[in-house]
């Protein structure tokens, strides 16, 4: 008998090539009426004055979209309901393929774009003018147009979602509340409220994701520019901040705000879905994931102190020390890591990068879940046979095997509650669930033992995985 | 102290980890020929169809067996020497002294000796050879036939499907699976099968397989007359534990390798586990476990027999679990097939009219000593505590919401049940 040494080939077993049937009539219709809609977009881009009427949106948007939610329809309209993961590895568009390379260098581009070089899109910027006019009241500037093409791709991917796990309903009512989050909260009403001449607020975002809303300037901008609406805005954000955030996940987990109410992490569940099997799975990747978000979160700390410092005396401190230290986490952080990276390597690097190695306000709802929380994904007796799925398929790097295997529940800082380790398992071995906080990991019942154990200062008591030790 | 351990499949990797904690100054080898790292075996089937890759399915990194001071080698181990302790392998390498042995070597497919079983196209499905020899096999292959219907049947059958290549099953028995599950059940996955565009031919054999000239099937015929073309045949008729090394070195052996209720066989330091091992029990039957859980239990059991400790080996309460295509199944305690009830077994049934949900609670006159689930999940820990704990049939139904594992805002069903059972019971 032959043996096999390991690494293998990285695609052990991938079909030839050819293997695909060939698309349908209404496939190939469909295809044509995507790349139709994605033609006019590029042809405002190139200056067509498309946007003079609502034709030229509609016709772009409507056809694009419209004809990719068709395409996602009859790639499952065939399946029976379940996971169909069939060939996620052997594409090279899921698996870091060629295609991928390219949608990655065309995301990351678009945001280079939007943040620094604005110039080539002010076509587009014009194609959506009537929308933003109807809104807003006034013509589209970059921000407009990428809030719109943001909440397109969550309503077209999305509608992916509902498909995908139509057998789900975990999934479908997650992947509603995100849409619904968006499209509301995150669009139409802060340009209703710019058209009431209001500040353009977001409900959804508050501090540390949104920092603004908590230092000095965004506060004094919005009790000055809007009276009593301001001063509740500013309430709102606090409430968000320091009751929702440890209330709503000593309850129910981060999982209310990251997968079910952030535009980020929306955006994640939607779009990205199809790149969450890319996520690094190594024990090294883990470490540089709390290293990075914690400092990310102890720099947004340090900033609104200091922010606030310097505005009870006038700046004259440490004035030009944060106002660098402002401009350099906006710019690095607000930037690089949300966007250039965060959404720019979906394709490459899976879908939570920011989420999981950056996000302040992921770091805090962790943090919380960790230690203080009611939630966690409950492991089914001795049911798992570590298939690996899970893990495969966490988009926040989670080796979920690593605990299922050994019987013990998963309590993650990191984890969002996607609930897709749970649907993937073909052994239904993973439930996400609140429950008493005694029983939830070795150690639950003294949190602050077990916080100070997880830095180092006190020596760890190994708890009994039920199948291995 | 040096163990040697032969198999790296669950069984010999669950002995290995549990005696390093148990005895961290011993030497432990784990030797398998089939690959260097231990992988899940039923998760081959998910690197066929893309789900996963080859890594993926390593349930401990390579980093994870350097950390444990397990070294693992990658040869065949031809045989065992029990006389001087050393192992004699494959091709260059050399002997290996040991002071304990544990066999693992796992199970076989079945073959009952069909004209043509041999001929290129044909295969099983169990090692990772085989899903190499497979991806071989279903190159230009347009048709396939399985024959047996079981759990490996029904993953070699969704593996072709997901390469649209058409499948055509030929079982044995009136229902899907029916030599083990009640026929209810067998008939849901009868018609999830058919739903799903596979062929399902029951109450029928495999007769022989044709040749076609160039020594690859080119159809089967079946006992029934009929002629089925196809260029891939899938014999999935159950496995027997594999005592080919133990045969060769003089290790007793019975139906598998003969052990005592502490796994040990009849010749010094020498131990088998798993699939391979068939236990003396003293009862009526001997026992062979062959799935995946009891593999990893009686590894941790050989283990601490290996370390030294007094082991009686207890089955425990009986689960498992598996997945037909898109329909999930479990099993707490014992769930008797049709006709097969002992006396005083009973069960009640309750199906969703979607027919893709069930539960089966069975009985002994009002005693619950099993669950069967069809597309709902169930807690291991409550059905295993109510089975143990004899709870009465009025006990489970008062509380069955108690033993729900589905994930949040799924359909609950309790209600239905509990009304639909009441009145079986009445």
């Amino acid at each position: 008998m032959n043996m096999y040494t390991f690494p293998m080939q990285r695609r052990f077993g991938e079909p030839e090539h050819g293997h695909k049937p060939a698309p349908t009539p209404t496939a190939r219709v469909a295809v044509a009426v995507v790349a139709l809609g994605v033609l006019l977009f590029v042809a405002a881009l190139a200056g067509a004055p498309l946007g003079r009427t609502w034709f030229g949106p509609m016709a772009s948007f409507v056809l694009a979209g419209g004809g990719a939610i068709a395409l996602i329809r009859m790639r499952y309209r065939n399946t029976t309901p379940g996971i169909k993961h069939n060939g996620v590895f052997f594409s090279g568009a899921t698996s870091r393929g060629a295609l991928a390379w390219g949608l990655g260098i065309l995301f990351t581009g678009f945001y280079v774009m939007l943040y620094w070089f604005p110039a080539p899109l002010v076509g587009a910027i014009r194609l959506v003018d009537p929308v933003s006019y109807a809104l807003a009241g006034h013509a589209a500037n970059r921000w407009f147009l990428y809030g719109f093409l943001y909440t397109v791709a969550m309503i077209v991917f999305g509608t992916r979602m509902f498909y995908k796990y139509r057998h789900n309903r975990y999934e479908r009512i997650r992947t509603a509340s995100v849409i619904v989050f968006q499209l509301g909260f995150a669009f139409l009403i802060p340009h209703i409220l710019e058209r009431l001449n209001e500040p353009e607020f977001y409900f959804t975002y508050f501090w540390p994701l949104k920092p603004d809303y908590l230092f000095p300037s965004g506060v004094h901008w919005l009790t000055s520019s809007s009276g009593h609406l301001g001063a509740f805005l500013v309430g709102w954000g606090a409430i968000m901040t320091f009751v929702a955030t440890p209330v709503l996940t000593y309850f129910l987990g981060k999982r209310w705000y990251c997968s079910w109410v952030c535009g980020c992490g929306g955006l994640a569940e939607t779009l990205g879905d199809s790149w969450r099997q890319l996520s690094d799975k190594s024990l090294g990747s883990w470490k540089v994931e709390r290293w990075m978000i914690h400092t990310v979160l102890i720099l947004i700390v340090t900033l609104t102190a200091l922010l606030w410092f310097n505005d009870a005396h006038a700046g004259l401190v440490f004035g030009s020390f944060t106002r660098a230290l402002r401009r350099w986490y906006g710019f690095f952080i607000g930037m690089i890591f949300s966007g250039v990276a965060g959404v720019g390597f979906y394709p490459l690097l899976g879908s939570r990068v920011w989420c999981r190695f950056a996000c302040p306000q992921a770091a805090i709802l962790g943090l919380f879940q960790r230690f203080f929380s009611r939630f966690r994904i409950t492991v089914n007796g001795g049911q798992c046979m570590s298939c690996g799925n899970c893990s495969t398929y966490c988009e926040m790097g989670i080796d979920v095997r690593s605990y299922a295997q050994r019987g013990e529940n998963i309590v993650r800082a990191s984890c969002v509650g996607c609930g897709v380790c749970s649907a993937v398992c073909p052994r239904g071995v993973l439930k996400l669930e609140n429950g008493p906080v005694s029983n939830r990991f070795p150690g639950a019942d003294a949190p602050v033992g077990a916080f100070l154990q997880s830095l180092g200062l006190r020596k760890r008591k190994h708890g009994g995985g039920a199948y291995w030790s | 102290m040096h163990v040697a351990i032969i198999g790296n499949g669950i069984t010999g990797i669950s002995a290995a980890i549990r005696l390093r904690k148990r005895r961290p100054g011993w030497d432990i080898t784990v030797i398998s020929g089939e690959s260097e790292y231990h992988f899940s075996r039923p998760a081959l089937m998910y690197i066929f169809m893309g789900h996963l890759r080859f890594e993926d399915t390593l349930p401990f990194d390579k980093k994870f067996f350097k950390h444990q001071r397990i070294d693992l080698m990658q040869a065949w181990v031809t045989k065992i020497d029990t006389e001087n302790k050393m192992l004699v392998f494959d091709g260059q390498t050399q002997p290996l002294g040991y002071d304990k042995l544990l066999i693992a070597t796992g199970s076989e497919p079945n073959k009952f000796g069909w004209p043509g079983q041999d001929l290129r196209g044909v295969q099983s499905l169990y090692s990772l050879q085989d899903l190499d020899l497979l991806y071989r096999n279903v190159r230009g292959a347009q048709h396939a036939v399985v024959v047996g219907g079981g759990l490996i049947g029904i993953e070699f059958a969704e593996m072709l499907h997901a390469r649209d290549i058409g499948v055509t099953f030929l079982v044995r028995e009136t229902a899907f699976w029916n030599v083990i599950i009640p026929d209810e059940e067998a008939c849901m996955i009868n018609r999830i099968i058919e739903e799903e565009g596979l062929g399902l031919v029951l109450e029928t054999e495999l007769d022989h397989i044709v040749d076609g000239g160039d020594g690859r099937v080119s159809a089967v015929r079946t006992n029934s007359g009929e002629t089925i073309a196809c260029q891939v045949v899938g014999l999935t008729t159950g496995v027997h534990p594999n005592t080919h090394l133990a045969k060769t070195s003089g290790v007793p052996t019975g139906r598998g390798i003969l052990v005592d209720r502490s796994l040990r066989t009849s010749i010094d330091d020498v131990y088998a586990a798993g699939d391979c091992a068939e236990m003396v029990t003293g009862e009526e039957r001997n026992l062979i476990q062959q799935v995946w859980y009891t593999g990893r239990g009686q590894g941790l059991a050989v283990a601490d027999a290996m370390a030294g400790d007094e082991v009686r080996y207890d089955p425990g309460i009986w689960f498992n679990s598996a997945k037909f295509l898109d329909l999930e199944y479990q099993v707490y305690g014992t769930v008797p097939r049709t006709g097969a009830a002992p006396p005083g077994h009973t069960s009640l049934f309750w199906m969703h009219p979607d027919g893709r949900h069930s539960l089966r609670i069975v009985h002994n006159n009002g005693t619950v000593v099993g669950f069967n689930l069809f597309g709902i999940r169930y807690r291991h820990e409550v059905c295993e505590r109510w089975i143990r704990e004899k709870r009465s049939v009025d006990y489970v139904l008062a509380h069955l919401a108690e033993a729900n594992f589905d994930p949040e805002f799924y359909g609950r069903y309790e209600v239905e049940i509990t009304a639909a059972m009441k009145r079986q019971v009445a």
